[in-house]
């Protein structure tokens, strides 16, 4: 169906693709793969015009095409759902739909085709629902529908599942198959290797922006297409080791915190110890208090009662994140783009972005003027790239031209280079690829090890175990007890993921036992 | 033909430093059909309103009088624009200042001392930060629309001047004209150079440029500036505060428009009056955009849009022609230099009708055929 052949893309000298060749079958879901960086969204930006290739040759059905736009993409029967939605929050599903459609269909048919369309696919969708009401996954699905309603005989996801709870990937994954089913292909990238073994009938690696092999993921294992797509084996994150248990570093007691906006969670009642050389992990299906957690947590919104958040034995309830981050925390929040990182500005500022206090010394000079230290800065950053192997397109790019997974790195990287006392993760891999996951996630357990206390808010069961010596679940606002990782399995929390209120008694146990 | 506009991938930086020059060919483009229209010469009204008064030391000397209000609440709009603060009432905090900065020699007129001009220009800046205030207490706290808030002060602020020169302040020795009295010499703004009436609200002008500059570039606050026009949530996560920033980049504009309706009023009216600007609070936003919010830009907009008055008003005399045309070339320029910086996150495209311009032959025929199915 589309063929693609020697298809290079240089960003200035740099090629982030390098001589692709692609071919995707009718009926097939194929699987693109690969680390960080290593071009997947560059290729398939390529596919759908929103960028343009710098050589090489794209066919669509036997014939040389040259994509110039993503409306030319769209007639020729290709759609595309991006890593980050295009949706404007204050209209409906069926305008939002509406708006990337030739203006003359009425907006009723609009509503009427997405209907139907999203019944025959059983994606569930009130076309009369304002955006800003729904959910990841709900939003999904409206960009799902509107590639579906241009009859496009290729789609493609970019990451598509790295947003969605477990159970909202099953519905997108039977869909999949729906499409499958009528002869349409699906362009699949992602970096949950188990997912691609489930769902992808092909797959092509690249590495480096070239294509470095093409399996049947069915008959690899997880390990061995790691293999593939680093190059080399994914070292085991070795958790085990001689972590002494220390002073209370972080606390939460008693914090309530009522709902900022209509959409959000309230926290009710939390409480928790994290000591120094723990590691403690949250776990929780998304949606459930996690990002209003990291805001009372970081000081970005602070609460009432000074009591309720202690840091190093501090009472900073009241306090803002600069105050936090003076007495040795740093924060990494979940969304990268627009919080963690401004995407418009270079790398280096990103680093004062989220330092220029508590480096205040290393990074400010001219006394009160705060005259920013750019060559420090630059060192500094320079330092943190080459700890956390960010790649990159040149010496200090735009944090926005970074893959996704190299700016989480960097972000990371960013308040590890502080060797903080305290730490406080939300999502710490989501989107990262194996290899970069596994490093970022030693480095959690080598800080607890060195004496410092983590907190890593995941929902991404895999990783708890890999870091975690502390459990705890998140649910509608609540925390469950805290357990230690020993101590609980995989179902376990999923019990505990369901509820709180009715506590099985194997875990209370557990929890005396601790 | 249809034109259709195609997001970059990238803004062009290309674009982002040629749209002011495309817009200002534009402006004299669109221009020179309008004087045409008005079936005069284009090419020697033209000449009249942009080259003429380059050539002559007073109408020079009239420009950077009148680039000076221009570039001082340029400057201060652009960091309220930066910050994501849309202050459009800098002409009321003009206004405001040069009554507040009128306080010492209408009233205290009596009073002779060094101390006046001083003192004077305090006030400007303290009236017109306080007049700006307004609009940014009512956006920190109850989060009001700044646009239209501090909009429509202005009117409150062009009546109060029109009531102050009527009546409490109006001069007894001023045969009923509305007038408040002439300044003493103290409290007038010296002239800089011996060839004309430049003063020194000229060098204002330019020093809070190059200070402003020098924050932007390189400083802390510049930086918490830069990150909270671009995203609120990474100013909090930066420790930075957008409400803060409302107070700081509201006060810092109100005072920058106060000084210069002081310094006008001070340095070249000599006394208030029921009108005391041509619309500098407004035309100024045409500045900071044409100088791309950046301070040296700002000086050269500054510069350029004071040529538009001088130039306007040259015509009028030798054309006579409306002196609206001030106006008209000033909403020209803005419209233009506006729809140019499309250019710097947009391509622009012609499609025809018939064939497909970016889609190659087989692609049409793919797309025929996917429909088919
Ligand atoms: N606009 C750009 N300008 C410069 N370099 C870019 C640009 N876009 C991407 N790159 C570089 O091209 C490389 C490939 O990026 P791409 O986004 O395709 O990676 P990816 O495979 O999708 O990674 P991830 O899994 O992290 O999303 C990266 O090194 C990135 O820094
Ligand atoms: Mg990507």
């Amino acid at each position: 169906m589309l063929a693609v052949r020697n298809l290079t893309k240089l960003f200035g000298t740099f090629a982030a693709c390098n001589g692709i060749d692609l071919d995707i079958q009718p009926g097939e879901i194929h699987a693109l793969l690969g680390e960080n960086g290593a071009g997947k969204s560059t290729l398939v930006k390529m596919l759908f015009g929103v960028l343009a290739p710098t050589s090489g040759q794209i066919s669509w059905r036997g014939e040389a095409v040259s994509i110039a736009s993503p409306s030319a993409a769209r007639k020729l029967g290709i759609g595309m759902v991006f890593q980050h939605f295009s949706l404007f929050e204050a209209l409906t599903v069926a305008e939002n739909i509406a708006l990337s459609l030739d203006g003359t269909i009425p907006l009723a048919r609009v509503a009427e085709r997405a209907a139907e369309l999203s019944r025959a696919y059983g994606l569930p969708l009130d076309p009369k629902a304002h955006v800003a009401d729904l959910s990841v996954g709900e939003r999904q699905r409206i960009e799902i529908v509107r590639a579906l309603l241009q009859n496009p005989q290729l789609i493609i996801l970019d990451e598509p599942t790295s947003v969605l709870t477990p159970q909202e990937a099953d519905r997108l994954f039977e869909t999949l198959f729906k499409l499958r089913a009528e002869g349409r292909s699906v362009l699949y990238i992602s970096h949950r290797l188990e997912e691609v073994q489930r769902i992808c009938d092909r797959a092509t690696v690249l590495r480096h922006g070239k294509v470095t092999g093409a399996c049947d993921p069915k008959k690899e294992t997880a390990a061995s297409l790691a293999r593939m797509m680093v190059g080399a084996d994914v070292p085991h994150v070795s958790a085990a080791g001689t972590n002494t248990k220390g002073d209370v570093l972080l606390e939460a007691r008693h914090l309530d915190v009522p709902a900022r906006t209509p959409f959000a969670v309230s926290l009710k009642d939390v409480s928790l110890k994290v000591h120094a050389g723990e590691v403690l992990a949250i776990a929780g299906v998304a949606g459930n208090g996690q990002g209003e957690l990291f805001d009372a947590l970081s000081g970005e919104y602070a609460v009432a009662d000074p009591n309720a958040v202690l840091i190093r034995q501090r009472p900073v309830g009241q306090q803002g994140i600069t105050a936090r981050r003076l007495l040795g925390a740093g924060f990494v929040p979940e969304e990268r783009h627009g919080h963690a990182a401004v995407t418009g500005m270079s790398l280096s500022d990103n680093l004062v972005l989220a330092r220029n206090q508590s480096d205040r010394k290393a990074f400010l000079g001219g006394g009160v003027l705060g005259v920013i230290k750019y060559v420090a800065v630059r060192l500094a950053s320079r330092r943190i790239s080459e700890a956390m192997d960010v790649r990159k397109s040149g010496d200090d790019p735009t944090a926005g031209s970074l893959s996704g997974g190299n700016l989480q790195k960097y972000i990371v990287g960013r308040e590890l280079d502080r060797q903080p006392a305290v730490l406080i993760v939300n999502q710490p891999t989501w989107g990262v690829d194996a290899g970069a996951a596994s490093r970022i996630r030693q480095a959690l357990v080598d800080l607890a090890k060195s004496g410092s206390a983590v907190l890593v808010i995941s929902q991404d069961l895999d990783e708890i175990f890999e870091v975690a010596t502390e459990v705890a679940v998140i649910s509608e606002g609540r925390l469950s007890d805290i357990y230690p990782a020993i101590a609980l399995s995989r179902e376990k929390i999923g019990l505990l993921m369901g509820g709180l209120q009715g506590q099985p008694e194997a875990l209370t146990e557990a929890a005396h036992a601790h | 033909m249809r034109i259709e506009l195609e997001k970059r991938p990238q803004a062009s930086v290309l674009y982002a430093v040629l749209s002011p020059f495309i817009a200002l060919v534009l402006t004299v483009i669109a221009g020179g059909i309008m004087f045409w229209l008005l079936g005069k010469d284009p090419v020697s009204a033209l000449y009249s309103f942009f080259v003429e008064p380059l050539l002559d030391v007073w109408s020079l000397h009239e420009i950077a009088i009148k680039a000076a209000p221009l570039i001082l609440i340029g400057v201060g709009l652009s960091i309220c624009y930066r910050s994501n603060n849309w202050n459009i009432g800098a002409e009321g905090q003009f206004i405001m200042g040069a009554i507040a900065g009128s306080i010492v020699p209408v009233v205290f007129h009596e009073w002779h001392s060094p101390l006046v001009l001083p003192l004077m220009l305090i006030f400007g800046m303290v009236g017109g930060a306080l007049y700006a205030a307004i609009p940014a207490f009512l956006k920190a706290n109850l989060n009001t629309n700044e646009i239209l808030s501090s909009l429509m002060l202005v009117y409150v602020a062009q009546f109060f001047l029109d009531w102050i020169v009527r009546g409490p302040w109006r001069s007894p020795e001023g045969y009923n004209f509305p007038v408040t009295r002439n300044f003493t010499p103290e409290a007038i703004l010296p002239e800089i150079l011996d060839s004309g009436r430049t003063n020194l609200g000229f060098v204002f002008a330019i020093v809070a440029a190059l200070l402003i500059w020098f924050m932007m570039r390189y400083t802390l606050k510049g930086f918490e500036i830069t990150v909270l026009g671009q995203s609120e949530r990474a100013g909090r996560f930066a420790g930075f505060s957008s409400r803060r920033m409302i107070w700081f980049s509201m006060l810092l504009s109100g005072a920058l428009a106060g000084l210069a309706g002081i310094s006008e009023v001070s340095g070249n009216i000599n006394k208030l009056q029921p009108i005391i600007s041509p619309g500098y609070g407004f035309t100024a936003i045409i500045v900071a955009f044409l100088g791309r919010l950046n301070p040296l830009g700002i000086i050269a907009a500054g510069l350029f849009l004071a040529l538009t008055y001088v130039g306007g008003e040259a015509v009028q005399l030798t054309l006579t022609v409306s002196d609206k045309v001030t106006r008209v070339f000033q909403g020209l320029l803005l419209f233009f230099v506006l729809s140019c910086d499309t250019l710097i996150l947009y391509k622009i495209r012609l499609v025809f009708p018939g064939r497909t311009a970016a889609v190659g032959q087989g692609a049409v025929q793919g797309a025929v055929q996917g429909g088919a199915e």
